[in-house]
């Protein structure tokens, strides 16, 4: 059974998507029913995931390896570490919660929202799963289907705008990524004289030169930071997640933003660790500036879903400046951050729908002594607004502590302006709760709000003892995810020693004309983006 | 016995969960039975232990308890560990003791408030938060309760939340002590980035194979951890929040922001002393901006008319001592008057808040007057720690202060430039104190008839706590007598273990320039108690036998008053030159960076794209006529090229 768990773990949803199909239109209990049993069971198989993964072994685990498409050597690859069953854990909880906050709030076209969700699931947690390039790069796509509708279709106002932008901007990057996948598909060819897409082998055995390891980079981490999305390619996000109804952001902010994170953790470091050290400087600073940038314009927002959107912008800055210390604190903090990040933006998006159900605004004018109406709702507001602010003994505070003592360790300057982030989070979440919920209630509408029911509060529960149980206990997650950041930092460390021996003037070797090397990359038309 | 050392912060955490879990569904003698118990058990507790830590040899006296670890990655690790020494001792007897008393005078105060289950909630987080703050054994769980105590300060200034200045003096404490935290985590990450730990044991002993004495980054480090003293312990330039969370509730403003959350500053310099004295340079700077701030906030005092401000810049001022006394590595004066000061000031506050109860919520004090046969305990008693305060010889006050003037003149950090601001101080602080006093309990009553007929002495629950505090206000410097009575300084004694790490250098210093100036030290003495009376006969002259004075000088200073009763402007300059500048900047950001910039830039592709498109789709007719004609001209072009060729 062990050995089958990821496949049934990952295609789970997708059973239950196909049965969906088979439940009348008519019937909106039983379809919604049904996913949520799918969902919860699917949720049940991610424990057994956690309770069976080895805290001690190194590698990955769970491993499946069977051929697929033999004759360009795709493989049916999957495996995990620390970092994806984290991941993997948070995608079925927030799918989960996500399903049952969609539980009044979508009343049009029920079905095909449903069989979206679980697909979407499927593709998540496939992305997370995945240890072969082509297998990873089809769950990535896969993915941005069924979000595509979830926006397009159950959306707010502007909601085509938004998911054709969403879909664009991520496209775009993917196909970046899909020739570099290529790329690295005729490269292991030539060296090994078989086709293989197995990411394991490529990352272990390929030897790419630098001057490769900068162009394949690029092309990777542009179509990741625009998923991050990392400054200045987040102009898509605040769209999105304005026009998607309340469960899509939960995912999209709780799960998809992660699959950039992600991407870079699993693909460009320990596949480019050497490009990555050249990098490192250029992303850290756009990190930097998406940090601030991201707290600034999250401060003068008038709608309480973009400013979660802009905030978003600023803790995924976080979580890349943390992954770019290169150390074991500050890549733990940066893994740990993301599972922060989905359970406290994911918690505020699902607590921003709960308003709008009743009131359909969201505009920070439009409300006022909230907290005099709905104090169970205002209570569980301010602890996940303390968590997302990172407050002591909240989740939030243990991913930026780690992620800013990493990055001192590292760079004392980077370090020093992103705690600056720290300052205004707290300025942008106490000036919109006061709004919001302070002051006496001068609208005849919010006076007769009425506060949580149970459903809304099962919802928000378990998000809250992830934020204390992880702002209070994380060893166990840091006994998970240590061996994984080890390798990475192996990887970078020998990366940076080599670099160390020849000298290398990592700017300008990469301007400077290598006739021999360019010619393989002459197709990538798309020059690097910083 | 020290097993228990760990319940010391959680009967306040269990108090908390049962009122914050079961709010709404309590009767309101179980909320006040929660609250209070919960507290008393750990002023019991912490009693206990402070009787088995003196049992003791002196140079043992260490209880440590390590719970379980917290953070563990890679190299970093950190627990959730307490440690019990001769200073976190007295903070958490302070902490457990006074805390007790205010939440009982809470029971009567707040007994008619609507949020009164939210009230003792918010309470009780608050003094475990505290708690955890001086027990802990390492930065990282210190900034737990650091920041705890912030958030509980936020809630509770914040507490009547319908009101707007309330609530915007909440946000404004919980940001402006966000700013000094972000320089006291800066300072924890040089601190673990050299010592490779944060254990307050091991950087202790690494401290000084790791930091060169007196070199840049143990001075950095100690300027940044006082960077989060200032903001926490309000001093410049982070002052500015501690008048406006004089919104909470009385007993708030006693408990937390008078004895025990801004003195965590202070508490944070003591327990890191082996730190900054290795930073002469950063003691320099505590000094400077303590006894500064003191001077500062004192004369601002002098012009208040709302009797819970001039009680606020009162503490902020008296805060200034205490960081003036640890800025002359007089680390065990600074507690000593940190302790003294939790006495008298949280019973002025607790006094005021009688007076304002009593007032129906008045709290200006020209409306105020000849209460002192309405109100005979609260007069009494306030009259007692007011006398305090000023340093009549005999109370509290008084020793705490003169060992701080003493220091700050004679310590090898110290200089006679620093005495000389301290003693202005002193007479500022006797002057405004009493005119306070003169304000509200002398002359004519000037409230209105309504008022008047209301006002009525407070309950026993509210009086009782008043009258514990003043006799601690009165005998509660017996224990820090200073060497120069002929005593043994006892305090001084009990914190020696803690204070090693000021160096013997400190302590064999003081006795020898105490010894051969012991005249000194009583003509400093001296002048300061005359000082004193004078400043206090000066208020009798202007506030209560003629007060036709006061009017006369307010004219013919008419500039200078302004100036102090609008607090020096600094509350608008700070507006102008940060707060509007980073919300335009921000505005500036969204709409043109965001919208016009990358999103123009992007829908511009699009549009160029699509534009093009149209163009193109031009070619596009579909007739098939058109197509033959445009293929027949290209084979024409391409063979009559080819001829011409």
């Amino acid at each position: 059974m062990e050995k089958e768990l990821l496949t049934l773990v990952t295609f789970f949803p997708l059973i239950g998507a196909v049965l969906l199909l088979f439940v009348p239109k008519d019937r909106p209990d039983s379809i919604k029913g049904l996913s949520l049993i799918i969902a919860f069971v699917t949720l049940i198989f991610s424990f057994w995931l956690y309770y069976g993964f080895d805290v001690m072994a190194n590698g990955m685990q769970f491993e499946v390896n069977i051929p697929w498409i033999s004759s360009l050597g795709i493989n049916y690859h999957m495996g995990i570490d620390g970092i994806s069953l984290l991941l993997i854990v948070l995608t079925a909880i927030l799918t989960v919660l996500a399903i049952l906050a969609s539980w009044n709030s979508i009343t049009t076209g029920i079905k095909g929202y449903f069989i979206s969700m679980l697909l979407l699931e499927t593709g998540m947690i496939g992305v997370f799963c995945a240890l072969d390039f082509f297998l990873f790069y089809v769950f990535w796509e896969v993915m941005l289907i069924p979000m595509y509708f979830i926006i397009g279709l159950w959306g707010g106002p502007r909601r085509v705008y938004a998911a054709i932008k969403f879909v664009l901007f991520t496209m775009f990057g993917s196909l970046l990524m899909l020739v570099a996948i290529i790329y690295l598909l005729f490269e292991y060819q030539r060296f090994s004289g078989v086709f293989s897409f197995d990411m394991v082998k490529i990352i272990d055995d390929l030897p790419l030169t630098y001057r490769e390891q900068l162009w394949l980079f690029g092309a990777f981490a542009l179509a990741f930071a625009i998923k991050v999305p990392l400054f200045p390619f987040h102009t898509w996000l605040p769209d999105a997640h304005v026009e998607a109804p309340t469960a899509g952001s939960v995912i999209l902010a709780g799960v998809l933003l992660k699959m950039g994170t992600y991407g870079f953790i699993r693909i460009c470091l320990p596949l480019f660790p050497e490009a990555s050290m050249a990098y490192l400087p250029y992303i850290s600073v756009l990190a930097i500036i998406a940090i601030i940038y991201g707290a600034l314009v999250a401060m003068v927002q008038k709608d309480v879903k973009s400013l979660v959107a802009f905030s978003s912008v600023s803790h995924m800055g976080f979580i890349m400046l943390g992954m770019f210390a290169f150390n074991v604190q500050g890549l733990e903090g940066s893994v740990i951050q993301m599972i922060n990040h989905g359970v406290s933006t994911g918690a505020l998006f699902l607590l921003v729908g709960m308003i709008y159900e009743r009131r359909h605004t969201r505009l920070i004018e439009d409300f006022g002594g909230v907290a005099k109406v709905m104090p169970v709702y205002a209570t569980f507001f301010m602890i996940v607004a303390l968590s997302s602010i990172g407050l002591p003994f909240t989740n939030g505070f243990v991913g930026e502590f780690l992620i800013l003592l990493g990055t001192f360790k590292a760079n004392v300057v980077y370090a020093v302006i992103g705690a600056t982030g720290v300052i205004f989070a707290a300025c942008y979440m106490l000036w919109m709760y006061q709004r919001v919920f302070f002051g006496k209630v001068t609208r005849a509408e919010n006076e007769k709000l009425v506060d949580l029911d149970w459903r809304e509060k099962i919802i928000l529960i378990p998000l809250v003892i992830l934020i204390f149980l992880i702002g209070i206990y994380p060893k166990p997650f840091f006994d998970r995810i240590e061996p994984a950041v080890n390798n990475i930092v192996a990887k970078v460390e020998k990366a940076r020693s080599l670099a160390a021996e020849s000298g290398r003037e990592s700017q300008n070797k990469f301007f400077a004309t290598d006739q021999a090397e360019t010619e393989v990359v002459i197709d990538s038309k798309e020059p690097p983006n910083e | 016995m020290s097993d228990y050392l760990f319940l010391v912060p959680l009967f306040p955490l269990i108090g908390f969960l049962t009122n914050g879990l079961l709010i709404g569904r309590l009767p309101r003698p179980v909320i006040s039975f929660v609250g209070c118990f919960s507290v008393g058990l750990s002023f019991v507790l912490s009693l206990m232990l402070f009787f088995e830590l003196k049992a003791l040899v002196p140079g043992m006296r260490v209880i440590e308890q390590v719970l379980f670890t917290w953070v563990p990655s890679g190299s970093f690790e950190t627990n959730i560990g307490l440690l019990l020494d001769p200073l976190s001792a007295v903070m958490i007897l302070v902490v457990s003791g006074v805390g007790f008393l205010i939440h009982v005078y809470s029971v009567g105060y707040m007994h008619h408030d609507p949020g009164y289950g939210r009230y003792f909630t918010y309470l009780n987080l608050f003094t475990f938060a505290m708690l955890t703050l001086v027990l802990a054994d390492n930065f990282l769980l210190m900034f737990v309760g650091w920041e705890g105590v912030g958030l509980c300060s936020y809630l509770l200034i914040g507490f009547w939340f319908e009101k707007k200045s309330a609530s915007d003096a909440g946000k404004k404490a919980f940001i402006v002590n966000r700013i000094g935290d972000f320089g006291f985590l800066i300072g924890v990450f040089i601190i673990f980035w050299k010592a490779g730990s944060l254990d307050f044991k091991i950087v202790q002993q690494m401290a000084p194979t790791v930091f060169m004495a007196g070199g840049a980054l143990v001075t950095t480090a100690c300027i940044l951890l006082f960077v989060g003293a200032v903001g926490k312990s309000a001093q410049i330039p982070l002052y500015v929040w501690l008048p406006d969370a004089m919104e909470g509730p009385t007993p708030v403003s006693a408990l937390i922001h008078a004895a025990t959350m801004v003195t965590a500053g202070v508490y944070m310099i003591a327990r890191t002393n082996f730190l900054f004295i290795m930073a002469p340079d950063a003691l320099l700077v505590v000094a400077v901006i303590g006894v500064v701030t003191a001077l500062f906030a004192a004369t601002i005092g002098l012009a208040q008319n709302d009797i819970k401000r001039v009680l606020a810049y009162s503490t902020v001022s008296q805060l200034g001592y205490m960081f003036l006394a640890c800025g002359v590595a007089s680390f065990a004066a600074g507690i000593f008057h940190l302790m003294t000061h939790a006495f008298f000031k949280a019973l002025l506050f607790l006094g005021a808040g009688s007076v304002i109860h009593a007032m129906s919520n008045e709290q200006d004090m020209r409306n105020m007057g000849g209460l002192r046969k309405h109100l005979p305990t609260t007069f009494f008693t306030m009259l007692i720690a007011t006398l305090a305060i000023a340093g009549i010889p005999g109370f509290s006050g008084f020793f705490s202060k003169d060992e701080i003037l003493w220091k700050a003149f004679s310590s090898q950090y110290g200089h006679p430039v620093f005495w000389v601001l301290g003693f202005i101080t002193a007479g500022l602080t006797a002057f405004y104190m009493f005119r306070l006093i003169y304000l509200t309990f002398y002359g004519k009553e000037r409230m209105d008839e309504k008022t008047r007929s209301h006002i009525h002495e407070s309950p026993k629950s509210m009086t009782a706590p008043l009258v514990v505090l003043a006799v601690l206000s009165l005998f509660g410097g017996v224990v820090g007598i200073p060497h120069i009575f002929g005593v043994t300084n006892y305090f001084e004694h009990w914190m020696e273990p803690v204070m090693t790490g000021a160096g013997p250098a400190v302590q064999a210093h003081v006795p020898a320039a105490s010894a051969g100036n012991t005249g000194l030290e009583w003509g400093l003495m001296l002048a300061s108690v005359a000082l004193v009376l004078g400043s206090i006969y000066l208020a009798y002259l202007i506030y209560n036998k003629r007060t036709e004075l006061a009017t006369s000088l307010k004219e013919r200073f008419s500039l200078a008053h302004r100036v102090l009763y609008n607090k020096y402007y600094v509350d608008e300059i700070y507006g102008a030159a940060v707060v509007r500048p980073v919300v335009y900047l921000s505005l500036f950001l969204w709409k043109i960076f965001d919208v016009v910039v990358i999103d123009g830039f992007l829908n511009g592709l699009a549009s160029f794209y699509a534009e093009t498109s149209e163009l193109i789709r031009g070619g596009q007719t579909g007739r098939v006529r058109t197509y033959a004609t445009v293929f027949l001209a290209g084979v024409i072009l391409v063979v009559a090229y080819m001829v011409l060729d």
